[in-house]
């Protein structure tokens, strides 16, 4: 049923399903092919560390392409604008040319099957439990997450049948995960890659021309701190997002973003699956190259949304509802902004706030796609984003399955099975984990303040991870209590943080506040979320160093192999200058620079 | 590890642009470019990207076989 207010509903036609069918058998037809390659658990979980290093590459950017992504940065985009970018210029790509440069060869050197088996052979097993369990609960309920994400948008945009679509979708990924493994993932991811490239190059391409280019762009958002990065940034009551650049860098920049791509399994796991230390470490450097141009893709549409106009659209708005437009800009929904809708109630009515209508701002990105896409370009359309939110429970499922089996099944519960026992222990845990996603998927739709918790929660067991990684690569008097415990704290201290603070407007609850006493209110949600991180990074460092000195270091020969100062530096001898690592990591941060630049 | 992944990359492509072409040479001058695409007919341009893309990966198998 219809809910009221989404009048320009697209009908596709039977030419954008033909393109979505066509793209489902072909995934599926990669599953199958593959399977007959997997005959151990290495090849099961980590491609027999067999994959090129631009394949692995492709697939580590496309495994965290999941369409909260592309539909997050595109509401991002309309609600911040390009200061978004920060995400990419300063926070992801940095923290990805850092762990393929200087973390891989820990990670690829010590011959650890995830990154929990790291940290159990750096520091011990009570530090890997931690990680392991804790990951594995992360990352089925984010794939239930991104299922409940993708049903809500089908269902919304396109009418489809929320159960059936996350059903079809899940069990779609199930086939080639279960056939194919990780390699089936990693050949998806890469083909889901070129799908969001060639699915949304036509989308900027007609949303740039329709406004008029970026200048064109700029005078239609007639607000200056929407189209610079940096200039607005001195002080956080300066720009949209509410945060100043000292947050931004040391919130946003080093503790989320490093700690996201330097040890969550989920992409780490594709630099795993290399054939060789350097394309081990060129991995994630090849992969942020394409990064660097995302927010082209991703970002653009966001702020396009917010000031694009439809002739159609002007006709069905005529026939609105009673509630008298307050957009001082024609908007084709009442109340709305360009062509991204407000929210509405179930009885069809704009939510206000404070008075204020508010948006919609996901679909923003979906209604660009509807605006300017005509049936057939459509359907490549609507594959695309379909493409990402499958390749991201793909690599959820395949990071699960992985650390299932290895870091708690045979970690805990039957540590000397034969090798084939372990195969099919993974391929049980893609059914069970899926499975337990999907149920994921359902509650969130019913009780969606159980969402914001757990991600809350998540949030704070990932804010000091990276504290203790960094720790432990590059200081070899890194203890294995220290490394427990200061996990434990700066989860707790981050737990804590928030519930001592709120952003400005909400109420204790789920958005920080819950212990009592507020002691400081920050300007926008943004800025408490990089300030939490902060002070989780913070306590899990101090907390690890102090308890390091006070407990027995581990011999220096254990530790070899896993320690910077007790590596030795990766052979570089043979290679061209373009396939070594810290060359072209070198040309991703100047090409950086100059972004940043170009948009200050 | 496989097969090469540029085959299938390239098939799907190539069947996507072949696809589109078509599916703008049968509407040309439909209003359905007019009221979205700006009047410009981009099933019949992309899918011409497409395919391109779509056989340059084909190409780029059969280049690697040989090696």
């Amino acid at each position: 049923m219809a809910p009221k207010g989404i009048h320009v509903r697209p009908e596709p036609h039977l030419i954008d399903y033909a393109i979505i069918l066509l793209y489902f058998a072909f995934v599926l037809g990669i599953g199958f092919v593959l399977k007959k390659y997997m005959k151990t658990s290495t090849d099961f979980f980590l491609s027999g560390r067999s994959i090129p290093a631009w394949i692995a590459g492709l697939a580590f950017l496309s495994a965290n392409l999941g369409a909260q992504e592309v539909i997050g940065m595109g509401a991002s985009g309309a609600k911040y604008g390009i200061s978004t970018s920060h995400f990419y210029w300063i926070g992801a790509v940095p923290a990805m040319l850092f762990v393929g440069v200087f973390m891989m060869p820990f990670y690829y050197g010590s011959r650890a099957r995830s990154v929990p088996e790291y940290l159990k052979l750096r520091f011990d097993e009570k530090t890997r439990g931690f990680n392991a369990i804790s990951f594995a609960v992360m990352t089925v309920f984010s794939s239930g997450v991104s299922m409940y994400a993708m049903g809500k948008l089908l269902q919304l945009l396109l009418g489809w049948n929320f159960t059936a679509a996350i059903l079809i979708s899940a069990l779609i990924v199930l086939a080639y995960t279960f056939l194919g493994g990780l390699t089936s993932a990693i050949y998806n991811e890469v083909l889901q890659f070129f799908l969001i490239v060639m699915g949304f190059i036509p989308l900027v391409y007609l949303g740039l021309r329709d406004v008029g280019g970026w200048d064109g762009l700029k005078v239609r958002i007639a607000n200056d701190a929407m189209v610079h990065s940096w200039k607005y940034m001195g002080h956080s009551n300066a720009n949209p997002m509410g945060v100043e650049w000292f947050g931004m860098l040391m919130g946003l920049a080093f503790v989320l973003s490093f700690g996201y791509w330097c040890t969550d399994f989920l992409v780490v796991q594709r630099a795993m699956a290399a054939d060789s230390m350097t394309a081990a470490r060129r991995t994630p450097v090849i992969a942020a190259f394409p990064k660097m141009v995302f927010p082209f893709l991703v970002i653009l549409p966001g702020m396009i949304a917010g000031v694009a106009t439809s002739s159609k659209m002007h006709e069905a708005s005529a026939k609105e509802s009673a509630v008298a437009s307050t957009a001082a800009q024609s908007s084709f929904f009442t109340g709305g902004k360009g062509i991204i809708p407000p929210k509405y109630d179930p009885a069809g009515k704009p939510v206000t706030a404070d008075g204020k209508v508010v948006l919609d701002y996901d679909l923003a990105t979906p209604m660009m796609l509807v605006r300017y896409f005509p049936s057939g370009l459509l359907g490549l359309g609507l594959c695309a984003l379909i493409a990402s939110f499958m390749s991201g429970m793909a690599g959820n499922t395949t990071a699960f399955n992985t650390v299932w089996t290895y870091d708690i099944y045979q970690s805990y519960i039957n540590k000397t099975a034969s090798d084939q026992h372990y195969l099919w222990m993974g391929r049980a845990s893609t059914i069970f984990g899926l499975a337990i996603s999907l149920m994921a998927a359902f509650v969130a739709k019913e009780f969606n303040n159980i969402l914001d918790v757990l991600q809350l929660v998540f949030a704070f067991v990932n804010a000091p991870l990276f504290a203790t990684f960094m720790l432990g690569m590059f200081w070899k008097r890194t203890t294995g209590h220290a490394a427990f415990w200061g996990l434990l704290g700066g989860t707790v201290a981050a737990a804590t943080h928030y519930g001592l603070t709120l952003p400005a407007g909400a109420v204790p609850g789920v958005k920080g506040g819950y212990l009592g006493p507020i002691l400081h209110v920050y300007p926008s949600e943004m800025a408490q979320n990089f300030w939490t991180a902060i002070f989780a990074w913070v306590g899990c460092f101090t907390l690890t160093v102090v308890i390091s000195l006070l407990t027995a270091a581990r011999p220096e020969q254990e530790l070899k192999g896993l320690v910077y100062s007790l590596t030795a530096k990766p052979e570089e001898g043979g290679l061209k200058w373009y396939q070594k690592p810290a060359t072209l990591a070198l040309i991703v941060l100047a090409l950086l620079a100059g972004l940043n630049l170009v948009f200050w | 590890m496989g097969f090469d992944i540029r085959m299938p990359i390239g098939m799907l492509f190539s069947l996507f642009g072949i696809l589109l072409i078509g599916y703008g040479a049968a509407t040309r001058g439909s209003e359905i470019y007019a009221e979205h695409s700006l009047g410009v007919n981009m099933n019949l341009w992309w899918g011409g990207a497409l395919l391109a893309f779509g056989l340059v990966m084909l190409a780029l198998t059969r280049l690697w076989r040989k090696q």
